[in-house]
C-alpha cells in the first residue's frame, strides 16, 4: 500500500496548498441571489399581464457597493409601493431582488430568468455599468422595463441607449458636470486630477477638465494610479506641490475611500486646497466619517435635509434602515414610484405603453425637483454641490452637508443631441 | 511505461483506469440528464453550469492528471471570451468561427504561460500563472477594445453554421450541451491515452519519469496548453450564451472559482469538476437567500469539504464503492 500512501500524502499536500489561496481568494468570488416569488396566478384584473406588476431591485448587496445601493435600495422600493397603496389598477405590486455581485453575467442570468420564468415587469437599481449595460441589452429583447439609479456610464442613454430602458438618479456626465463647472464658478480655478489608470477614470477627468476648462479654470497636471491602489502618498505629494487649489478624485469605491482618508492624514484640506471627489455619495461620507472627509465637494441629486419633503421621506426611510438615504436609494424610491404612477396613467402594465407615459409625465417626488424624462431614457432633475461639514459644524446624525450651488436638470444632464442616442431620430 | 500509474492502488484516483461498466452506466445517465435537463431546469442556469463544468475539468486535466495547480486559468477562460465576444460585435464572424478563434487565442496563450511557468514547480508554478494572469487582468482592463469595466455587451447569437438559430434557447442549450460532451469526451481520452499515463507518471514521480527518458517539460507544456485550450473553449461558449465578455471572467476571483470547484468535487476523477461546477453554481444561484451570506456558506462548505473528505465527493464516492467491493 505503499503508492497508495504518496498519493494521499500528495493530494492532501495539493489540497492544502490549494485551500489556502483560494479561501482567500474565494470569498470576493460569490454570487447570492434570491428565488423569485412562485408566479402566482390571480384573475387579471384590467389590463395587467398575469394580474400581478412584479418589480426586480437587481445590485450589489454584498460586495463593494453594498452601501452605494444595496439593500437600501430594496428597502426604498418597498416604501415606494407602499406609498402607492400596494396596488395598481386593482393588481397587486409585488417586489423581489438578488444580488448580482457586481458580475455582468450573474446580473443577465438572473434577469433572463425573472423575465422568462417570474414574470418580472420591470427591472430597477443595477448597481455598476456592465450589470446596467447587460440587462438594458436584455430588456429591450424582452421588451420589459429596466429603470438605472446605481450605474454611472452615460452610455446607457448614449449609443446603447434602448426605448425600454431609463436612467435616474445621476450619470458621468451629470457628476463631472456638477464638480467641474459649479466648483469653478466658487473660486476653484486650478485644478489636479488623480485618476484611476483604466477607462471609466479617464473618461471622468476628461469630462470634467472639460468643464473646468468652459468655465475659465485650467488643469495644472494629472497623475494615474493603478486600480485598487493600496498607497496615494506619492500621489497625493505630487497634488499636494502642484498649487493647484482643487484635487480632483477621478476614481471610484475602495479608491476614493483610500484617497480621501490618505489626504486627510497629510492635512490636504487644512493646508487650504480643496478635494473633489466625482463619485460620492452620503454613504460613504457615512463609513469614511467626517474627521476623514470634512472639507470634501461632491455632488449628489438628492440630500435628505435638502426641504420638507426631503426630510419626511428621509426620517421614513431612516425608521426602516436605521440609516438616511442616499441620491441611489432615494432615486430607486422614486424610480420605482414613477413606474407605478405610468401604468396607472396608461391604464396597463404593457412596456411600449408604459415608457410612452414614463417619457411624458412630469417627474415629481421627494427625491426629484424639476425632474423630466428625455426621449433618450435620461431622467433629468436638479443636481446639487456639497460641502461635507466639520465634525463641528455637525447638529446631528446624518447632518453632513452643505449646500454650495444647485445646477438646474437642464444644464447639468447632456441633451438628446448630446448624447449620440439614436432613438432620438 | 510508468508501471505505477497502472497499479490496481492508483484506481481510488483516477476513477477507473479501464472503462468498467459502472463508468459506462454512469456516462449514459449523464447523458440523458444533459438531454433532458432543459425541460426540467431553467436552460440558461445549466448552460451556465456546463461552460463552468468544462472549465473546471480543463482545470483539473492539470491539477488532477500532472499535479500542476495552476492560478492563472481565468486568463484562459476570459481571454477567450473577450476574443469571441470582439469577433462576433465588431467583425460580424458566425458562431463556430468566432469560438475557434478565441479556443486558438487561448491555446496561444497557454503556449506562453506554459512556456514561462513550467519552468518551476510547486508555488513558484502557482504564483508565476497568477502573476501571467494579473498582467492579463490590467491589460484587459485598460485595452479600449474590451470597453474597460462596461463590457463587450450585447454581443449576437448568430446563426451556426448559417442556419441554426443561436437566439433560441433550446438551439443554443444543445449546442452548449455538444460542446460541452465533446470537450469532455475529449479530456477523458486524453487521460486514458498513453499521453495521459505519461502526464500521470509525472504526477507521481517526476524524476522517475526523466529517468525513464521522457522530456517531462514537453509533456507539461503539451498538457498545459491542452488544459488552457479547453478553458478557452468554455470561455468562448459562456460569452455567446450570456451575450458579453466582462472583467469578471479574467479576474483572479475567477481563476480562484474554479479551483474550489475542483476540490469541492475531487481533484483527479473525471466526475469531480463536473459535480464541483453543479455545486458551486447552483449554490450561487439558488441557495442564497438574503438572509445568508452565500460567501460564508460556500467558505463553511469548503472548510467541512478540506477536513472530512479530502479527495472531495466524487473521490470520496470512488473510495467508498471500492471499499464495498473490497
Amino acid at each position: 500500500m505503499a503508492g497508495n500512501v504518496t498519493i494521499r500524502a500528495r493530494i492532501r499536500r495539493v489540497a492544502m496548498a490549494a485551500a489556502a489561496v483560494t479561501v482567500l481568494v474565494a470569498h470576493g468570488a460569490q454570487a447570492q441571489e434570491k428565488p423569485g416569488a412562485a408566479p402566482g396566478k390571480i384573475a387579471a384584473p384590467g389590463k395587467i399581464s398575469d394580474g400581478v406588476v412584479r418589480i426586480g431591485v437587481l445590485n450589489d448587496q454584498s460586495g463593494v457597493y453594498a452601501d452605494f445601493g444595496g439593500k437600501g435600495s430594496v428597502a426604498a422600493a418597498r416604501l415606494a409601493i407602499a406609498d402607492f397603496g400596494g396596488k395598481v389598477l386593482g393588481a397587486p405590486v409585488e417586489l423581489i431582488d438578488a444580488d448580482h455581485q457586481n458580475k455582468a453575467d450573474i446580473a443577465a442570468g438572473i434577469a433572463r430568468r425573472w423575465y422568462d420564468a417570474d414574470k418580472v415587469d420591470a427591472i430597477v437599481e443595477l448597481t455598476s455599468s456592465s450589470a446596467a449595460l447587460a440587462v438594458q441589452q436584455l430588456t429591450r429583447e424582452k421588451k420589459r422595463i429596466n429603470i438605472v439609479t446605481g450605474a454611472a456610464t452615460s452610455e446607457l442613454t448614449g449609443k446603447q441607449c434602448s426605448p425600454y430602458g431609463f436612467h435616474w438618479a445621476f450619470d458621468t456626465h451629470a457628476m463631472a458636470k456638477a464638480v467641474g463647472g459649479a466648483l469653478v464658478e466658487q473660486g476653484g480655478k486650478d485644478w489636479f486630477f488623480l485618476t484611476a489608470d483604466y477607462a471609466f477614470g479617464h473618461s471622468l477627468e476628461e469630462q470634467t477638465a472639460k468643464f473646468v476648462k468652459s468655465k475659465g479654470g485650467n488643469v495644472v497636471g494629472q497623475v494615474r494610479h493603478p486600480l485598487n491602489a493600496p498607497d496615494f502618498s506619492s500621489f497625493l505629494l505630487q497634488a499636494q506641490n502642484s498649487g493647484a487649489k482643487v484635487i480632483g478624485l477621478a476614481n471610484a469605491g475602495m479608491d476614493t475611500a483610500n484617497a480621501i482618508k490618505q489626504a486627510a492624514e497629510f492635512g490636504i484640506v487644512q493646508g487650504g486646497q480643496r478635494l473633489a471627489s466625482l463619485l460620492v455619495t452620503l454613504s460613504e461620507v457615512h463609513g469614511l466619517g467626517l474627521p476623514a472627509a470634512n472639507g470634501l465637494v461632491l455632488s449628489e441629486g438628492f440630500y435628505w435635509d435638502l426641504d420638507d419633503k426631503a426630510r419626511a421621506f428621509g426620517q421614513r426611510y431612516q425608521k426602516v434602515t436605521g440609516r438616511m438615504p442616499n441620491m441611489i436609494q432615494a432615486g430607486t424610491y422614486s424610480a420605482v414610484l414613477q413606474y407605478l404612477k405610468a401604468i396607472e396613467a396608461a391604464g396597463t402594465d404593457d412596456a411600449d405603453a408604459v415608457a410612452t407615459k414614463l417619457r411624458a409625465m412630469p417627474v415629481e417626488d421627494a427625491f426629484s425637483r424639476n425632474g423630466k424624462v428625455l426621449a433618450n431614457g435620461r431622467m433629468i432633475h436638479d443636481m446639487y454641490l456639497f460641502e461635507v461639514k466639520k465634525p463641528s459644524e455637525s447638529k446631528q446624525a446624518f447632518d453632513y452637508y452643505k449646500l454650495l450651488a444647485t445646477i438646474p436638470g437642464n444644464q447639468a444632464f447632456m441633451t438628446v443631441e448630446e448624447s449620440g442616442c439614436p432613438l432620438a431620430n | 511505461m510508468a508501471t505505477k500509474a497502472a497499479s490496481p492502488n492508483v484506481a481510488d484516483v483516477t476513477a477507473g483506469h479501464k472503462t468498467s461498466p459502472r463508468t459506462i452506466a454512469l456516462m449514459i445517465i449523464g447523458l440523458a440528464l444533459i438531454l433532458v435537463a432543459p425541460f426540467l431546469i431553467y436552460p440558461v442556469f445549466v448552460m451556465k453550469v456546463l461552460c463552468f463544468a468544462l472549465f473546471a475539468a480543463a482545470f483539473n486535466l492539470l491539477l488532477g492528471y500532472v499535479g500542476l495547480l495552476s492560478f492563472g486559468h481565468a486568463a484562459f477562460f476570459g481571454g477567450a471570451a473577450y476574443i469571441t465576444a470582439y469577433a462576433i460585435k465588431a467583425w460580424g464572424y458566425p458562431p463556430e468561427l468566432a469560438i475557434l478563434l478565441g479556443t486558438a487565442f487561448a491555446a496561444l496563450m497557454g503556449l506562453v504561460f506554459g512556456y514561462v511557468a513550467i519552468k518551476r514547480q510547486g508555488i513558484y508554478f502557482a504564483m508565476i500563472t497568477m502573476a501571467l494572469a494579473q498582467m492579463f487582468f490590467f491589460f484587459c482592463l485598460q485595452a479600449p477594445f474590451t470597453g474597460g469595466e462596461d463590457g463587450i455587451q450585447g454581443v449576437p447569437r448568430g446563426k451556426l453554421f448559417g442556419f441554426i438559430d443561436l437566439s433560441n434557447s433550446l438551439n443554443m442549450y444543445y449546442f452548449v450541451a455538444a460542446v460541452f460532451v465533446i470537450g469532455f469526451l475529449f479530456i477523458w481520452r486524453v487521460v486514458h491515452s498513453p499521453f495521459g499515463s505519461i502526464l500521470k507518471a509525472i504526477r507521481e514521480n517526476e524524476q522517475r519519469a526523466i529517468s525513464l527518458g521522457y522530456r517531462v517539460s514537453r509533456y507539461k507544456l503539451g498538457a498545459f496548453v491542452i488544459s488552457a485550450s479547453l478553458a478557452g473553449l468554455a470561455g468562448s461558449v459562456k460569452a455567446i450564451v450570456f451575450q458579453l465578455a466582462s472583467l469578471t471572467d479574467v479576474g483572479f476571483q475567477m481563476s480562484g472559482e474554479v479551483v474550489l470547484m475542483t476540490l469541492l468535487g475531487g481533484i483527479g476523477t473525471l466526475m469531480g469538476p463536473v459535480v464541483g461546477a453543479v455545486l458551486v453554481v447552483s449554490l450561487e444561484n439558488y441557495l442564497a437567500t438574503s438572509s445568508l451570506p452565500v460567501p460564508v456558506v460556500i467558505g463553511s462548505i469548503f472548510v467541512v469539504c478540506v477536513l472530512l473528505f479530502r479527495r472531495g465527493i466524487v473521490g470520496e464516492f470512488n473510495a467508498w464503492m471500492d471499499r464495498k467491493r473490497g
